[in-house]
């Protein structure tokens, strides 16, 4: 399946959000959102993607 | 000091953590500075989170996630829900911005999502221009904490409308008031504790300065020097001369 991860379109073999953060290395202390809208840590296992989903994956950075 | 959202902040410094020279630079600034709080954002994650996350954990100070960048409600919502979650905090920095020039606040859609935000349980604390009724109207959807503008953020202005600060301060003496952008020198840190306001925040001053652990403690030492002129009461200013050596005694020798 492709979708769109931080903007960049991809391939990937996970079926759900939680696999993806696996597959892709994701794994540190990160907040996601999928189709512009948060999926909390606890929902992302049950957050199965779609073909084109964008998905954000956001992590602490600095800011002013 | 008042509190903010029920915490009481050892100092009244809030600073950024945005645009060092370097990680040690950012951490000795910090030092220098005693800022109480540090600012920090979410971006797409790159690799380099984790390692931040520590260094800010080192810090030792409390951190307050930013909605920078967000021009719509939706999108700030979204970015404190994720803030949220990831630094493990329920107050938010809220920045809702209406021009890409000026980064002046949207500040209608800026009270529409401090609603919403409030009403979720987080601690709001707005970025909003100095209108009084933007200030009222922020109270009302949940916010104990105002921030205004002193100027456009990472001009190094200083405080623009004093008149309209004076006045907000007045309107709101009890509620925390902290300028958020437009600090470029101390004398302007220094100016608005004087009138009164409860903290600071600044970035780009310190972190764009040449040596910024130095301008961190200018900051710190015109903050403290703003403070205790406030609570001495100053004097008010006046358009004519009155002497200060008295006129009674005074030979006659014309």
């Amino acid at each position: 399946m492709k979708i769109v991860l931080n903007g960049e379109l991809c391939e990937v073999q996970a079926m759900n959000l939680a696999e993806v953060l696996v597959e892709r290395g994701l794994n540190s202390r990160v907040a996601t959102a999928v189709n512009e809208e948060f999926v909390p840590s606890v929902m992302r296992a049950g957050h199965q993607l779609r073909d084109g989903d964008r998905v954000e994956v956001l992590s602490p950075m600095q800011g002013g | 000091m008042k509190p903010f959202y029920g915490t009481q902040l050892p100092s009244r410094m809030m600073l950024g953590t945005a645009q060092y020279p370097s990680p040690a630079v950012l951490a000795q600034a910090f030092r220098a500075s005693k800022a109480s709080v540090a600012t920090v954002s979410l971006r797409r994650e790159s690799g380099a989170g984790e390692t931040f996350w520590r260094m800010i954990q080192d810090l030792g100070v409390l951190i307050l996630p930013n909605t920078a960048g967000c021009h719509t409600v939706k999108e700030a919502v979204t970015t404190a829900h994720m803030a949220r979650e990831v630094f493990d905090t329920n107050w938010i920095k809220l920045e809702v911005i209406g021009h890409a020039d000026s980064l002046q606040p949207d500040v209608f859609q800026l009270v529409e999502a401090a609603r919403i935000l409030a009403a979720d349980g987080f601690q709001v604390f707005p970025y909003t221009t100095e209108d009084l009724i933007v200030g009222e109207k922020l109270l009302d959807a949940g916010c104990e904490i105002l921030m205004p503008w002193g100027a456009p953020i990472g001009s190094g202005l200083g405080l623009n409308n004093e008149y309209a600060l004076r006045a907000m301060r007045a309107e709101f003496p009890d509620v925390p008031m902290v300028i958020d952008a437009g600090i470029g020198l101390p004398s302007h840190a220094a100016h608005a504790m004087e009138l009164g306001f409860d903290a600071v925040l600044m970035n780009t001053a310190v972190a764009h300065a040449g040596d910024p652990v130095e301008m961190a403690r200018a900051m710190a030492q015109a903050i403290e020097a703003g403070t205790k002129a406030h609570r001495a009461d100053p004097i008010e200013a006046r358009d004519m001369a009155e002497p200060s050596t008295p006129v009674i005694g005074k030979a006659f020798l014309t």
